[in-house]
């Protein structure tokens, strides 16, 4: 609905908001453009114009081997996160939406503070755990430590998705005989279908990109973004650029994926704004 | 209608683990900022409190604690100029480009913040893009090196990562404005803008509180931005504790410093949770 | 079909002829949305002090031509003239007119005093005078108990006088009221149509009220304007446009009707078997007879009167009044209202004298 002005003052209001809008999209965009450009720059990652524009960087990324098994570590923790994600914050948004027990709020709570907090104290907690437990840091360590951060996002999603169930079909699934293990796989599950699919991408999506918990609990194997992070400690080459330009492509598609998930879920376009919600 | 064992199942296993991976770790965190580290690099269980007095005393936390919160605040001031316009504009003015206006707004929210970190890096050095481009127009004659290794450089990186993250809760508070309010402002003499001021901004508040919060407790902790960017001067309260478990080996130390920054966070998030609860009125 | 002068309005029909001075014109105004022509030239006067009713079903278009008055929309042709300026060129915020909203549109922030001090307020008027006028519209709408407290503690019928405060507050030439008794209960409704009613002959502002009720219509009415698929089909008063409906759709819509089909032939009206003079021209012919001007018994009807036989179909029992459906002999039926009585007879005479059988014009079915 357009607020209904003089024509005059709506055109300049909605000109200053454009430009605003635009100049911020500038601002958004432009440092990832530029990196784009740049890994094609044969000459390096500054200087300005770029020329001699090459795939040779991308070359050298392909034959990078350190790399791509920083990438199938990246995988094989992404995946493992998810699933432990889901296991433990389906139930956990059940519990939030179904069941009344001592010390609740304090619970929703914990499994939100993930979210909001910063990841080097989530790190370091678990740290000083695998530490006075003797466990010995490796990708399994990143594993816990990025499943137990991610719940939050999974159980936000799913409770999300709960609000949205219509109670009834549970009720008479239990009315037509069948019993809650069934009635979860065969009318919950189904029906939170598209927001577990959802969770699951953002799950994965945020586990590829971590770094600040993966720093601290890192044994000897790598993940991407903590081999980048070596690398740009030792000094700066486009091959950079060239893996970061296709990370950016992967995210792109993911998040694309997802929001057009949680459009089909939820028919808003208010998307992504109750994990915010949830954590301040 | 759901039974207790239901609840039992479903409520049981997440509260362990969380337990296990959430809550006792905070414990334990708790317990090295009462122990010490010993010459030979090891940590001595034994209980004192010398790690909070040498917080309270030394001036280097508090100045780097205080220099951490004057760069949040610029941060959050900053991310919420850029994304309150913005979440108006597409609330408001966009019809039906809103979609794919949202859509281009939340993709830099979620593409790999170390990537983003690192374009701002290539971009603000002394040989950087930005650099090299203003000499070339010749705007400039050498090399502007207050862009890289200083606050401003982190200030920057870190309101182009949270620009977005303000943007969302905002958009969905002034999405929930009901239209018919502006109508009735408007029936009722008041023009646009204090129309604006009087019955849309105050409505979208609860937004702006949970936009602001999350925006100043994530840039209070960061570390990769001033690691990257930040140089000597830009030191951030993180770098002080991820040094403390790695080079400066002093865990207990550390231990402490989080402490204290877990309990701001939970502070700031108490009172944001009653200011957003006293500001929404649906 | 709308007598309107330059400047005065007939705000009753030869029974009683005052006028008053006319406040608002709507000429020939159309509004489209896209292909969708939601108004056909609608051409109305209100007059000062008046409280006109827009009835209409739900897509007739009254809401629309309430929100052009209010400045929401825009017509796609047509003017607005309120006294000696045009309306439609002026900005919702400043047109001299407020409108009470469908669901209220209170400020939930805000508490109900300062609900109703906001328009005065913007205006920047000094807060003795915002004050003493707020407190004077409290008192009329016995809100004054609960000032201080925030539109999601009060009920709904609270709401809304609230929401009456605040447009009345700032004395505006016109109220425009948007169905607003729509979400009340039915016996809260009947209490607030009485207390509207005597609210806007105490402040003799003009009201142009929009509903789909016919009986809160009539209730409240000084005039009606009943919108049919964007056009009006007959202005006039209450009483008027129960007992002359100009056509079959009025006649059918307000209140109950029986539809008479007939051809005329030389001053005498042929309807199945029964005949009665009349003075309309040659051809087919659409007559409205209510209910309540057939008598059922018969011996001593005047000659005059029309009659016929039919048994009882149906009874419908309305309180103080009953409805039944005779079929009568010629295949019509009609519909009748008595007084309640448990007559078990199934055969009845009915009767009706030819001056209640009022003529109407078709109404044709528009898209």
């Amino acid at each position: 609905m357009e607020l209904l002005m003089s024509d005059q003052a709506k055109g300049s209001r909605s000109n200053w908001l454009l430009a605003h809008v635009l100049v911020v999209f500038a601002f958004l965009y432009l440092p990832i453009a530029i990196l784009i450009l740049y890994s094609f720059n044969g000459e390096g990652v500054g200087g300005f114009p770029p020329h001699n524009l090459t795939f040779g960087w991308y070359r050298t990324l392909f034959s990078d081997s350190p790399i791509w098994d920083s990438v199938l570590n990246s995988l094989e923790v992404a995946f493992a996160a998810m699933g432990i994600s889901l296991a433990f914050g389906i139930p956990a948004a059940l519990a939030l939406d179904r069941a009344q027990f001592p010390g609740k709020a304090v619970f929703r709570r914990l499994v939100l503070l993930p979210l909001i907090l910063p990841g080097v104290i989530t790190g370091l907690s678990l740290l000083m755990l695998f530490d006075l437990a003797a466990v010995r840091l490796s990708l399994v360590t990143i594993m816990l430590g990025h499943g137990t951060a991610l719940i939050s996002v999974a159980t936000t999603e799913v409770f999300a998705g709960l609000q949205k169930l219509d109670r009834a079909q549970e009720e008479a699934s239990l009315d037509l005989g069948a019993n809650y293990w069934q009635t979860f796989w065969r009318v919950t599950v189904p029906n939170l279908r598209l927001p577990i699919i959802g969770a699951a991408l953002l799950i994965f999506t945020l586990s590829m990109d971590e770094i600040a918990v993966s720093f601290f609990l890192i044994g000897r194997d790598n993940t991407l973004p903590l081999e980048i992070w070596g690398r740009l400690r030792r000094g700066i080459t486009p091959e950079i650029n060239a893996v970061s330009t296709i990370i950016f492509l992967f995210s792109l598609v993911a998040i694309v994926l997802w929001y057009r998930l949680r459009v089909k879920a939820e028919g808003s376009a208010e998307v992504g704004s109750e994990l915010i919600e949830s954590a301040a | 209608m759901f039974s207790r064992a239901y609840k039992f199942v479903v409520t049981a296993p997440p509260l362990i683990w969380v337990s296990i991976f959430l809550l006792l770790p905070y414990f334990l965190m708790l317990c090295y900022s009462f122990w010490a580290v010993s010459p030979s690099q090891t940590i001595v269980h034994s209980w004192n409190i010398d790690n909070y007095k040498e917080l309270l005393t030394k001036g280097v936390y508090w100045e780097t604690l205080l220099r951490s919160m004057w760069i949040a605040v610029r941060v959050t001031l900053f991310s919420l100029s850029l994304g309150y316009p913005m979440a108006y504009f597409l609330s408001f003015y966009a019809g039906r480009k809103k979609e794919i206006l949202y859509q281009l707004v939340i993709i830099p929210l979620w593409v790999s913040y170390l990537v983003r970190a690192y374009a701002w890096k290539t971009i603000l050095g002394s040989d950087g893009v930005l650099n090299t481009l203003l000499q070339y127009v010749h705007l400039t004659s050498h090399p502007l090196d207050f862009l890289l290794y200083s606050p401003f450089a982190v200030v920057l990186t870190l309101t182009h990562i949270y620009t977005p993250f303000t943007f969302l809760p905002v958009y969905a508070a002034l999405e929930h404005v009901p239209r018919n309010l502006i109508e009735a402002s408007h029936d009722l003499g008041a023009s646009p803008a204090q129309t604006f001021w009087k019955i849309v901004f105050p409505l979208s508040l609860p937004g702006v509180v949970a936009g602001a919060t999350f925006a100043f407790v994530l840039s209070l902790g960061d570390f990769l931005a001033p690691l990257l960017l930040g140089g000597p001067s830009g030191i951030m309260i993180s770098n002080i504790v991820v040094s403390l478990f790695g080079a400066a080996y002093n865990w207990p130390l550390g231990a402490a410093i989080s402490l204290g920054m877990l309990a701001i966070v939970i502070s700031l998030l108490f009172f944001s949770e009653r200011l957003e609860k006293k500001w929404s009125f649906s | 079909m709308n007598p309107s002068s330059a400047t005065t309005t007939e705000a009753a029909t030869p029974e009683s002829a005052i006028t008053k001075p006319t406040l608002l014109r709507i000429r020939n105004v159309a509004k489209s949305f896209g292909r969708n022509l939601v108004l056909r030239d609608i051409s109305l006067n209100v007059a000062e002090g008046e409280f006109l009713t827009i009835l209409g079903e739900s897509g007739s278009g009254k809401t629309t031509l309430l929100r052009i008055v209010a400045g929401f929309e825009s017509a796609t042709s047509g003017e607005l003239w309120m006294g000696k300026e045009r309306l439609d060129s002026q900005s919702p915020y400043r047109r001299r007119v407020n409108t009470v909203f469908q669901n209220y549109a209170l400020f939930p922030h805000l508490t109900v005093e300062e609900n109703v001090a906001y328009g005065l307020r913007v205006a920047k008027r000094p807060p003795q005078e915002i004050q003493q006028r707020v407190a004077e519209a409290l008192d009329k709408v016995k809100m004054t108990a609960h000032a201080t407290k925030k539109p999601s503690k009060i009920s709904g019928g609270q709401q809304q006088r609230v929401a009456l405060a605040r447009a009345l507050v700032n004395r505006p030439e016109l109220l425009l009221l948007d169905e607003p008794l729509s979400a009340l209960d039915a016996n809260l409704r009947r209490q607030m149509q009485v207390e509207l009613k005597s609210l806007q002959r105490e402040v003799g502002i003009a009201f142009l009220f929009v509903t789909h009720d016919q009986e809160e219509a009539m209730v409240m009415s000084d005039r009606i304007a009943l919108l049919r698929s964007g056009e009006l089909e007959q202005v006039a008063t209450p009483r008027r446009i129960y007992s002359h409906p100009a056509t079959a759709y009025v006649a059918q819509f307000i209140g109950y009707t029986n539809l008479l089909k007939g051809d005329v032939r030389d001053g005498i009206v042929r309807c199945g078997t029964l005949s009665w003079p009349t003075s309309l021209p040659n051809g087919p012919a659409l007559f409205s007879l209510r209910p309540e001007n057939i008598r059922i018994g018969g011996v001593d009807s005047p000659p005059s009167e029309v009659r016929v036989r039919g048994h009882l179909l149906q009874r419908a029992f309305h309180g103080a009044t009953e409805l039944i459906r005779v079929e009568c002999s010629n295949g019509l039926v009609l519909t009748a209202r008595t007084q309640s009585a448990d007559s078990k007879t199934s055969e009845l005479e009915l009767a009706f004298s030819p001056e209640q059988a009022i003529p109407v014009r078709e109404s044709p079915e528009r898209s």
